[in-house]
């Protein structure tokens, strides 16, 4: 089966074709353009423009890229939620226009199952892991329990990308501003001290933030800040991570999302994954970022399994968490 | 020195070991590899203190804990009583009908205690439980905290919910039983709180 999914919750609108091969994922094409606000925070009409723009052309392109024409496809699926209102009205819309037009099935996916699923899809060994699921809005410790992809922690307030952007924007950065923060703390040598905060299984950011921007006020080194902040919140998202892992008795650990780029977080991981005999993995970098190919795998799995899904269903959802889903695919 | 570990969890190993000519247990807070030593040897030393201060605080509200012996903030050690007891996860289910009604009802009754003075647990489940010698008593508040908010009250009672439905599915009552014993011996609205815990089961979380 070929399926097309179109990626639309945030910045980025993706189109990715995959096509599955004994239970395995092969993905043929994954394109993406990322909408880059000129100041400030994403806004969410703009980015939905941004995408209505776009997404034509994407989904010619990555027809194109992958070598074939649009009758070889057999599902449309699009990312359902949760996510920014117009952008996921904007897939939803393209998604639902192309199935009809072509008559083939529509399926909407939720888009934090799709992170989780895509490692599970292309990852060779990667079959039941605990998800640390790192974006600019999500974060989230996944795993699978008794029938459901169940959140064993999440952030409480910001997630930790959202949390990286505000902070670096009071230095002036540029969205991302993930990378230039970790290229700062590279050079950090002292650190100063941050809020960790670990509710239970949860996690708050919110308060670290403005612990942050405090220092900046204070004139403290900024390579010393990004390095502190670094290591405060990616210890305490480790942390979380390594908790749920015990409780689930779980010795594969996944780590996705934007903000799965930043080496030091990914050294913190493995770490924990080593020193508890567990196996770390992370996708490929095109599949760790918001992306189409993760969500047409995830609409091939559903659909596989027997699932359908009317128009009338489709309707997105900016609110639909993780353990709403019925996981119909897997035992 | 004769020691043995009972249990090996995410952040702590718990071991049977000699203090003084005692047999004593000690909740030994391991150090984290992943983590810069500034990070980690604060925050060890910061939870183990809290968790001592909570389990002596527990104490005087009349909840049955362990007795501590030592806390040694630097190395993340708890000394404390070896309580000889059953964990309630193992006995609650071979209970007849009766005696488990009221063992929930006494559970339920010490919650409320805890609650009373804003002690959260933190981990409220049926393995963290001892039954000895007619007394039930609390251990590991690793995840504790004070805080006089109905909502973390309603949490704390919600994860023993949970608990009871995965481990003791087949006695569908027995939250009842302690829900019964907490409103006895609540001082504050105990309605409020049996909303919250609606709330928080409609929101569907799971831990």
């Amino acid at each position: 089966m070929i399926c097309l999914g179109i990626e639309g919750t945030a910045h980025t609108i993706g189109v990715g074709i995959v096509k599955e091969v004994h239970g395995r994922c092969r993905v043929l094409s994954n394109l993406m353009k990322t909408y880059v606000p000129e100041k400030g925070g994403i806004h969410p009409r703009e980015a939905a423009n941004h995408h209505a723009a776009h997404i034509a052309d994407l989904i010619q392109d990555s027809l194109a890229h992958a070598h074939l024409d649009f009758l070889s496809v057999d599902l449309v699926a699009f990312s359902q939620g949760p996510g920014l209102g117009p952008c996921l009205r904007t897939a939803a819309t393209a998604a639902r226009a192309l199935a009809f037009s072509l008559e083939k099935p529509l399926m909407g996916v939720n888009h934090c199952v799709a992170h989780l699923e895509i490692g599970r899809g292309t990852i060779q060994n990667c079959s039941d892991p605990v998800l640390l699921y790192v974006s600019g809005a999500n974060t989230q410790v996944i795993g699978f329990a008794e029938g459901k992809y169940r959140v064993f922690g999440e952030t409480l307030d910001i997630g930790i990308g959202n949390c990286l952007d505000k902070f670096g924007r009071t230095l002036g950065m540029e969205f991302p501003c993930g990378p230039k923060i970790e290229q700062f703390a590279k050079e950090g040598r002292t650190y100063l001290q941050l809020p960790y905060s670990i509710k239970g299984m949860d996690i708050a950011f919110s308060g670290l933030l403005t612990a942050a921007q405090e220092y900046v006020r204070q004139g403290k080194r900024v390579e010393d800040i990004c390095y502190s902040m670094q290591e405060t919140t990616f210890a305490a998202l480790t942390e979380v991570t390594e908790r749920a892992m015990a409780h689930t008795e779980k010795n594969e650990v996944l780590l996705s999302g934007g903000v799965a780029a930043n080496a030091r977080l990914r050294e913190m991981v493995k770490t924990m994954a080593t020193d508890r005999g567990a196996t770390f993995f992370v996708p490929a970098k095109d599949l760790c970022v918001d992306n189409g190919a993760m969500i047409a795998w995830l609409g091939c799995l559903m659909y596989q399994s027997g699932l359908r899904m009317t128009v009338e269903e489709s309707i997105i959802d900016q609110r639909f968490r993780t353990d709403m889903v019925e996981v119909s695919w897997r035992d | 020195m004769t020691e043995k570990i009972l249990y090996r969890g995410a952040e702590a190993v718990i071991c049977l070991t000699r203090y003084r000519g005692k047999q004593v247990v000690q909740k030994r807070r391991v150090k984290k590899s992943y983590r810069i030593k500034e990070i980690d040897s604060q925050l060890i030393a910061s939870r183990t203190k809290e968790e001592a201060k909570l389990i002596a605080l527990a104490r005087t509200c009349g909840v049955s804990v362990p007795l501590i012996y030592d806390v040694d903030l630097a190395g993340g050690i708890i000394t404390m009583e070896y309580l000889r007891g059953k964990r309630i996860k193992d006995i609650l289910n071979t209970l007849d009908e009766t005696e488990r009604n009221h063992v929930c009802f006494k559970i339920g009754e010490s919650i409320a205690r805890l609650h009373n003075h804003d002690i959260i647990h933190g981990d409220i489940t049926t393995s963290n439980m001892i039954l000895l010698n007619d007394r039930i008593h609390f251990i590991d508040f690793g995840l504790g905290s004070k805080n006089s908010e109905v909502e973390a009250k309603g949490v704390d009672l919600h994860v023993l919910m949970e608990a009871f439905d995965s481990t003791h599915s087949q006695y569908p009552h027995c939250f009842k039983q302690v829900f019964a014993g907490y409103e006895k011996e609540f001082n504050g609205d105990a309605s409020m709180v049996k909303r919250k815990i609606d709330d928080i089961v409609r929101r569907g979380r799971y831990r």
